[in-house]
């Protein structure tokens, strides 16, 4: 069955006719070309499809397009501003929080969603709260230190955002 | 540790010793790709009126195909072809060897006859205009076999294994003096027996294949630890030219060795873009890698050592039972460390292979070394306990100078040195030797240690190094960067020769047109490219310097060639540092865009005479619930003797992810096959368990960093593989400290202590 959705992605209107059948992941990456956004497993199990949807971390593969209709979605090709990249980006490439690369969109984007959550803010919470994304490289150890010092980053700049856990 | 790296400044005396890019911990070149998307793997090329192709597999282990059922399937709007075993083009036989790089994952091509060797063996592909719709066409297909008796139980096939008689050309079994009279007569004996389960690499990217015709020229999108072997063995097993096929695989999402050697899907993909005349992709789905790309085969390890009172080891027996395929002969060769580390005047490696009704298993990060270990350092341990022994002293009062093997001095050894820093770095003298002694918030504690090793392998490989007339440069050659850094330490090592900073250097990989390289695997890249690489960049200054000296309205015009040299991005005349020409000012009065050198550079004979062998020591800690005997591994030490280190920083990062993928060999990973119908139960990310982040422990890893020069001019021996090799059995004995319960048989999951907790 076909149907149309309206989708903002990375801060543009798409009006898209799409098979009801299609995943978020598959309507980004094989219609939108947006590739950046990975498939891991297709089954919510590794997280490398990670994106925000209205400013929240999600599984893209465990979501049919149709439903996200008058959603807004962000992507790794959207996360940064043309000229700079965000400061996870930033971190994980100063921390060598990756190696091959490809949980690493999802990884960066679900740091991001992490950050707005009300996690600890501690190592133990951290670990946990990024722990739906798998790497097997294991890049692990980079990847807290690449968030933890955004976290750090952030207290200094938004002292109250960042104490209430 | 943070370093800072200037750019060179030019220096009074151009001979000074200029900034050292080898080694140095820069960050990774695709850093910025790969976090913003914009690195391009195998499935992520956008073409014109791509088609979806979705493998049909087989739900018998073993038998033959009776027939697809595909009339429903054909039906489907969108759906454009039914690749079977009826409509497949023929396939040539093809030299299948490792030698000539035109190794096949399975030896045997896809859709050429009825035979099933394995539950998930391709019969087919579905090709459609969508994914849904191949999906759905792949899904209504009936695939109808008539299945045999399966050999799917390693016991029972147990009497019709067979004995191999070498081992990557090494005879079997491997036999020095008389084990039997002297285990027999030694005053201490121990014998154990220890096991590993299937395991599956699970890179987070799956296999894919993108194929697109272009007239009778074909590229493949490909992701491959080997763009070189998969070129030839399509190019040959398709009867085309192989100029005509050009493999490229710019991006990898890790391999471990199941992306070694071309698998049947990747021709799926290219006869079904042949037929169609239109681009096709294939991207395989977790169950269908875990049937059809290879896994790290099960082993049962006899072991029996001897020793004297005072722990010289006088006798030890290693015999595995492992397993393979109908269709080719593996072997996991968990001997090796067995004969490689420690000197011992009677030992005896052997092995035993069971055939099964699964697919080919395949190299898996440090194949046999890690399966291996696991059971020496184990037994290592018990041996210190009955000999009440520190570990470490244990191990010390083994190693020789010379390799026990070829009995020849080792090129470079540093393996006391990693001992010693290891254990300082570790806090191994605050361990108490006794088991079950050390506790934490209501927790035993535990600390094990291991040996880690990888042998030094390496390959012939070629490059080319480009220095461009805008004074940027390029290194380019044909192989591929899984994550393991090659894109950056191949620039820094031209950086070095062309006295240029990186930063002015791109590395262009993972493309079979490029000058050809060997598999990235047996951690041979930086060994074998990173030569070809200085060599190519000496031979472009050389050829710029030959320019200079004949270009009459240069400062350097008939000078004497041998005293010009490369600095800062100039040429420099040694008497007269007033006398320096810009790269790129030579480059551009002779109207050139570029000058370059080549060079094909093979294993000379400097290491003969050698043996050469990374070696590491490993610490592990584990905290255990006394009463759940839940275990988590609370913090790791890698020290590793790999030869000469090129980026500290990727180094790092690199043998980091191999000792947590350590953890998952020692506390969480196992494959499970269905007894019944051979197909794999845990062929999803949820039920074949890697570490997650909340399993992964502080970790350090530190380096030797001793160049070995007899083993190639950058003396770097490789370190993509050694990190794992000691981490099970470091985790083991650190439970066993912790608990004085001693798990044989991997993974080490909370069950296995319970009963004796
Ligand atoms: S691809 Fe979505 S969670 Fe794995
Ligand atoms: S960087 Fe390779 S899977 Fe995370």
């Amino acid at each position: 069955m076909e149907l149309t959705v309206t989708l903002e992605i990375n801060e543009k209107k798409h009006v898209l006719t799409l098979d009801s059948r299609t995943t978020l992941l598959d309507l980004l990456r094989e219609e939108l070309h947006l590739t950046g956004t990975k498939k891991g497993c297709d089954h919510g199990q590794c997280g490398t499809c990670t994106i925000l949807l209205d400013g929240k971390r999600v599984n893209s593969c465990l979501i049919l397009a149709a439903s996200a209709d008058q959603k807004s979605i962000t992507t790794i090709e959207g996360l940064s501003s043309s000229n700079s990249l965000h400061p996870l980006q930033k971190a994980f490439i100063s921390h060598d929080a990756l190696q091959c690369g490809y949980c690493t969109p999802g990884q960066i984007l679900s740091a991001a969603g992490f950050l707005n959550e009300p996690w600890e803010r501690t190592t133990e919470g951290i670990k946990e709260g990024m722990s739906g994304n798998l790497c097997r490289c294991g890049a692990y150890p980079n990847i807290l230190t690449a968030v933890q010092e955004v976290l750090e980053n952030q207290k200094l700049l938004n002292p109250q955002k960042a104490s209430h856990s | 540790m943070t370093l800072k790296i200037n750019e060179p400044k030019a220096k009074e005396s151009t001979m000074a010793k200029a900034v050292q890019w080898i080694g140095a911990p820069l960050d990774r070149a695709d850093g910025e790709l790969k976090t913003t998307g914009k690195a391009r793997y195998a499935a992520d090329f956008p073409l014109e009126r791509m088609v979806y192709g979705v493998p049909i597999v087989s739900p018998a282990a073993s038998g033959s195909l009776i027939k697809l059922e595909v009339e429903a399937a054909e039906k489907l709007p969108g759906v454009l072809f039914i690749l079977t075993h009826e409509n497949a083009k023929k396939i040539f036989p093809i030299q299948n060897d490792f030698g000539t790089a035109t190794k096949l994952a399975e030896g045997r091509f896809p859709l050429q006859d009825k035979k099933i060797y394995y539950a998930g063996q391709y019969v087919g592909l579905a090709a459609a205009e969508t994914l849904e719709i191949a999906q759905e066409a792949a899904r209504l297909i009936k695939v109808i076999c008539k299945e045999e008796r399966s050999a799917l139980d390693s016991e029972e096939e147990l009497p019709y294994s067979y004995f191999p008689d070498n081992n990557w050309g090494t005879p079997l079994p491997v036999i020095r003096g008389n084990f039997e009279k002297a285990f027999s007569n030694t005053e201490v004996q121990l014998k154990a027996v220890y096991t590993t389960p299937v395991e599956h690499h699970n890179p987070m990217e799956p296999h894919a294949c993108t194929a697109v015709w272009d007239g009778d020229n074909l590229i493949l999108y490909e992701s491959t630890q080997w763009v070189v072997g998969a070129r030839n063995v399509v190019a040959d097993a398709l009867g085309l030219p192989r100029e005509k096929v050009r493999i490229i695989s710019h991006f990898v999402g890790g391999g471990f060795g199941c992306k070694g050697f071309v698998w049947p899907h990747t021709l799926l993909a290219a006869m079904t873009a042949m037929h169609l005349k239109r681009p096709v992709k294939v991207v395989l789905s977790r169950s269908q890698m875990a049937a059809g790309v290879g896994h790290r085969p099960a082993t049962h390890q006899e072991l029996s050592i001897g020793s004297s009172k005072q722990g010289k080891l006088t006798a030890i027996k290693h015999h595995t039972i492992t397993q393979t395929s109908f269709l080719d002969d593996f072997l996991e060769a968990a001997g090796g460390p067995t004969q490689s580390i420690y000197s011992c005047p009677n030992l005896l490696v052997s092995y035993q292979v069971v055939r099964l009704n699964h697919g080919t298993p395949t190299f898996m990060r440090a194949p046999g070394e890690c399966t291996g270990l696991f059971a020496l350092e184990s037994l290592l341990d018990e041996l210190s306990y009955t000999l009440n022994l520190d570990p470490i002293e244990l191990r010390l009062n083994n190693l020789s100078d010379k390799s026990p093997e070829e009995e020849l001095p080792w090129s470079n050894s540093h393996i006391k040195e990693c001992y010693e820093l290891g254990s300082k770095i570790f806090g191994w003298k605050e361990r108490n030797p006794k088991p079950k002694t050390m506790k934490r918030k209501g927790f035993l504690v535990g600390l094990g240690m291991a040996t880690a090793m990888f042998p030094g392998v390496r390959s012939p490989g070629a490059a080319k190094v480009k220095i461009l007339s805008d004074g940027t440069a390029e290194v380019l050659s044909a192989t591929q960067d899984l994550g393991t850094g090659t894109y950056t330490t191949m620039k820094q090592i031209a950086a070095e020769v062309l006295r240029i900073s990186p930063h002015r250097i791109v590395s262009k990989l993972g493309d079979s047109s490029y000058p050809p390289a060997p598999v990235s695997g047996g951690s041979m890249t930086s060994a074998s490219v990173g030569p070809a690489v200085k060599s190519a960049a000496e031979k472009a200054i050389e050829a710029l310097i030959h320019i200079s000296i004949k270009d009459s309205s240069s400062c350097l015009y008939h000078l004497p060639l041998e005293k010009i040299h490369a600095a800062d991005g100039k040429l420099v005349y040694q008497d007269d540092p007033s006398k320096t020409e810009i790269f790129e000012e030579i480059l551009k009065r002779n109207n050139l865009s570029h000058i370059e050198g080549e060079s094909f550079v093979k294993p000379d004979n400097s290491a003969e005479g050698y043996t050469v062998q990374s070696h590491g020591a490993q610490f592990a800690e584990v905290e255990v619930h006394p009463l759940l005997g839940q275990i988590r591994v609370t913090r790791m030490v890698g020290v590793f003797d790999v030869g000469r280190i090129l980026n500290q920083k990727t180094a790092r990062s690199q043998a980091i992810g191999g000792m947590i993928m350590g953890i998952g060999m020692a506390l969480h990973e196992k494959t499970v096959y269905d007894p019944r119908t051979g197909r794999v139960v845990t062929d999803n990310l949820c039920d074949y368990l890697i570490p997650v982040m909340a399993d992964s422990p502080a970790v350090e890893a530190d380096f030797i960093d001793k160049p070995d020069p007899r083993f190639n001019s950058l003396g770097v021996r490789g370190l993509g593989e050694i990190g794992i090799t000691g981490v099970a059995a470091a985790t083991a004995n650190a439970v066993y400290h912790a608990t004085g319960i001693r798990i044989r048989d991997l993974p080490i999951t909370p069950d296995k202590l319970l009963k004796w907790l």
